[in-house]
Order: structure tokens, then sequence, then C-alpha cells
């Protein structure tokens, strides 16, 4: 009775309604992308791989690719061991001043970017690292830690710190013992911290707009400028790759995730 | 003996300290200095002044920019509690294999690129977009309508973006409701409908605010999507800030913009963070 009651299928209409309207404009960019034609047209005329020969035979945007995918390499080798000591820290220690700590970690996510993006850029031209490499890694791995810690505590709340302290009474010091005994129990969320910190450097463009320049400008940054001056299908295909690569990695996050309960 | 406990706990603080300070220092050098030399830029140029807060207060365009992003937030929250709730709710009223899937469609889009959701829209509204080609051809229009490069464009690009932080929460806290409570409710003899104004809304109202709070505060400082599908006339705070650093050269008033736009945040979170916890209310993503 109450299965189909007006009630309930306005919820099951509206609620598909606004499924497609989440899923439709990403599933769109893929038509697109095997389109022939120079401007949009729907459907296409006919299916071509134009504009991904386009994309990886052009040296600019592979320049770019390169920098994105070596920052947010870089990123993940250097926020995730940042963020499983500080997040190892927090959850252990008694201190009340971890709270502020914990506090401060989630900074970045709390600061609207553009705000972050500009300070960053006064801060980084005073110093000269304004268009580098290692200025860029920088500001993701500290966008990036908050994915780390809050991955990393949430692995660690679900963990007994009674077991770590029975492998030091049995002679194994602090850290042989979180090698030994905590790290195999909270790998996963480990793993998945450092890949949502990938995507998120993979991604990130307002602050690579500001800071970023020369040889070293990630593939957000020139998409962005593509985008405010053209529409080119190139855009498309680079977005279908880089929407395919953010999901398989989501994937491996979460199955990861499951994992450690 | 309590000396040597005392020492031990001593060293143990000494670690724990030593753990956090590569993080918390990268932290402090990367967002608390800049952030504060902002601060600093926007009261301080040659000696001490508050032109650049008069400015904004006075200004036409800054006061006109305010009042829009305000606007833009409401309404953008709004809607995204209107489409988000329903959602939200089937996922948690469904077999568990459905409610896996529905909240996968869900995020699925959440960790797609910006960019690239910014790109799809404006594939779809475009005056030769997709939207507008398909109402030609079924022949519902004559002319191409004006879907993006306004401020509709931005709020329908920016619901879309902004809607998985208001179904992640409703969804979590509606979960904790416990189904027995509806039942009692149909036992003593409530209908549906109002088993569900009386028990189950009331119920999910913590997820309401920490959804809307998210959506609100995320969607103030949203620069992306409204410089790509604004079409410039659609300037959000965010704008003005870039806009004074790369175009004016005016760092005090995009400094004093920046501030002015943080501290509204930041008071939004102190205000919202003695109903809900704030670790939560992040926790989502």
């Amino acid at each position: 009775m109450t299965r189909l009651s007006p009630a309930r299928i306005a919820l099951y209409v509206i609620s598909a309604l606004v499924l497609v309207y989440l899923i439709l404009p990403v599933l769109i960019i893929v038509p697109i992308s095997f389109s022939s034609a120079r401007f949009l047209t729907f459907p296409p005329p006919s299916l071509s791989l134009r504009w991904y020969q386009q994309y990886f035979s052009n040296s600019a945007w592979m320049q770019a690719t390169r920098v994105t995918l070596m920052v947010a390499l870089l990123t993940v080798v250097i926020a995730t061991p940042l963020g499983v000591s500080a997040a190892y820290a927090i959850s252990q220690s008694k201190l009340r001043i971890m709270r502020l700590v914990h506090m401060m970690l989630l900074l970045p996510l709390v600061v609207p970017i553009i705000i972050t993006a500009v300070g960053i850029f006064f801060v980084y031209a005073r110093v000269g690292l304004v268009a580098t490499l290692p200025g860029l890694v920088l500001a993701n791995v500290m966008l990036g830690l908050p994915y780390v810690v809050i991955s990393v505590l949430a692995g660690l709340q679900s963990f007994d710190p009674a077991q770590e302290m029975v492998a030091r009474s049995l002679g194994m010091d602090r850290l042989r013992s979180f090698f030994a005994v905590t790290l195999p129990q909270i790998k996963s969320s480990v793993v998945a911290g450092g890949i949502f910190a990938f995507i998120s450097a993979m991604d990130e463009t307002i602050v690579a707009l500001f800071i970023s320049g020369g040889q070293y400008q990630p593939l957000t940054k020139r998409m962005f400028t593509a985008l405010r001056d053209e529409i080119d299908p190139t855009i498309a295909a680079i977005s279908t790759l880089m929407t395919a690569a953010s999901f398989m990695l989501v994937l491996l996050a979460s199955t990861r995730q499951k994992k450690s309960g | 003996m309590p000396d040597s406990s005392q020492k031990h706990q001593r060293r143990e603080h000494g670690l724990m300290l030593a753990l956090v300070s590569p993080a918390l220092l990268v932290i402090l050098l990367l967002i608390v200095l800049p952030v504060g030399w902002l601060a600093w830029q926007s009261i301080y140029h040659d000696g001490f002044t508050l032109e650049n807060y008069r400015r904004i207060f006075t200004e036409d365009i800054y006061w006109r920019s305010f009042a829009l992003t305000f606007e833009i937030s409401l309404a953008v929250t709004v809607l995204a509690l209107l489409l988000g709730y329903p959602v939200a709710y089937l996922a948690n009223a469904v077999p568990k294999g459905w409610s896996i899937v529905i909240l996968a469609l869900v995020v699925l889009p959440f960790w797609t690129s910006v960019l690239v959701r910014a790109y799809a829209w404006l594939a779809l509204l475009q005056r030769t977009g997709v939207i507008n080609q398909l109402l030609r051809y079924l022949d519902m229009i004559g002319e191409p309508l004006a879907l993006v490069h306004n401020t509709f464009g931005t709020v329908v690009a920016t619901v879309h973006i902004l809607l998985p932080f208001m179904v992640l929460p409703l969804y979590a806290t509606m979960q904790k409701i416990p189904a027995d409570l509806m039942q009692a409710g149909a036992s003593l003899g409530a209908s549906p409908s109002l088993t569900f104004v009386r028990v189950f809304l009331p119920l999910s109202l913590p997820g309401v605010l920490a959804g809307c709070t998210m959506v609100f505060v995320l969607c103030l400082g949203f620069y992306i999507t409204p410089e790509l599908l604004g079409g410039g006339r659609t300037v959000m705070v965010s704008m003005l800030v870039s806009r004074n650093v790369e175009l004016y050269n005016q760092f005090g008033a995009a400094s004093a913009v920046a501030v002015v736009l943080l501290v509204s945040v930041l008071l939004i979170f102190v205000a919202v963070s003695r109903f809900i916890s704030l670790d939560r209310m992040l926790g989502q993503k």
C-alpha cells in the first residue's frame, strides 16, 4: 500500500531527476571528446580520435601533464608521512593542545581557497618561490594534509593502542613497534589518505593560477586559461582522461577504506 | 618512582609534539602566515590605514558584489537542500544494495575536477550547446536561450558541484534515526506524512544544518565556476580578490576583501559549531 502512494512515486521521480542532473554533465564530455566536429554539435556527426591525438601530440599539454603528475606524486610522498605522524600523535597524546593542533591541520578545508591562493602568492613573491616546482609541491602538500589526517585518524579509531604497548613491553622500541604492529593495521586508511591527497593535487587549480608559471604550469592551469578563451574540444579529451583517472583512484581508495573498516 | 614516571611522561609529550610538528610547520608557513600577511597588508601601507575597509563598505561595486555573493550562496543552499533531501531520504529508505548505488552516483561527480564540470556545463548550456540544440530540434524554441554566461548558469553549475556536500551529511544523520521511532509513530495511528513531519524531519535537522553550512560557506568562496560560467557579469567576492591582484595591482584592497570574506566564513563556522561538531562536518569529503 505505502509502496505506491503518490508521495512515494514523487520521491522516486524527483530523486531520479536529481541523480540524472548529477551524472549527466560528467558523462556528456565523453561523447564530445570522441566527436569529429570542431564546434560543439550534438549528437556528434562522426566519431574520431582527433582531440586525443591533438592532446598527445601537443608539447605544451604534455609538459603540463608531466608537471601535474610530478607534483601530485611528490605531494603524496611528502604529505602522507607528515599526515600519518601527526594523526598518530593526535590520537595517542593526552595533551590538551592536540585539539587545537587537530583544528589547525583542518584549516586548509576551512579557509576559502582563493584567500589561501592570494596569501601564498604574496609570501612566495617575497621568497622567490613563484613559478617554481618546490613552491607548487609545498602548496599542494599543505592542501593535501587534511585528507591524510582525516583518513588516518578514522583508521586509528578502530585500532587498540594497547597492542602497541604489548609489543613495546616485549622489548621492541617505539619506532619498530609502530611499523610492526600499528602501521599494518591502519595501512588501508594510510593508502586511502595518500590517494585523496594525490587527487586533490591533480585537481588543484586556484592556487596554481596564482603561483605557477613558466615551465611549471600544471594541466589545470592551462585548462582554465583555455576555457576562458575558447572552448576547444581538446579539453573534452583531457577531461575524459582526468575523470577516468580520478574514478579509478577513488575506487581504489574506497575499497581500501572498506577493508580497514 | 613518581619522579621517573613524570620524566617518562614529559618524554612522551615531547615525542608527540615532535611528531605533529612537521605537519604543523607546513600549515603555519603556508596558510597561517600567508593569511596573517593578508590581514597585515589590508591595514598597513606606508603606515596604518583603514582606507581599504572604508572603500569596501562605501564603494558600490564592492557592496554589490558582497550582496550578490550572499544572494547566490543562499539560493544555492536552498536549491541544494530541496534537491538533496529527497535523494538522501531515498538512499536511506531503500535496501542496502540500492543505497550504495545512489550514494555512488552522488559521490561520482564529487571526485571529478571542478574544471571538467565547468567545461561540461559550458558544453550543455551555451548558445550552440546540447540543451539549446535539443530544444531547437524539438521545435520548442526559435531563438537559443541564454543559459550561461550569467547568474543562471553560475547557479546551475554551482548547485551541481556542491550537492554532494548536502547529501552526504543528510544521509549520515538520517541513517542514525532509529526505524523503530517511525514504526512507533505509525502504530500510534499517525499517517506516514505526519510521522515524517513530526518525527523524521526534526531528527534530521542536524544533518540539514551541517549540509547547509558546508554548501553556503563553500559557495561564498567559489571562484572557478562563476569565473567561467558567469560571463564577467556575475562578479562574486572571490573574483574581486583575484581581479584586484591580477588586473589592478591593488593588493591592499584585495587583502581587505579577503579578510572580510574569511571573517564571514569563520563566524559562520563558529556559530554552527555550537550545535554540531566541526570535524564531523569537514570529515564528509
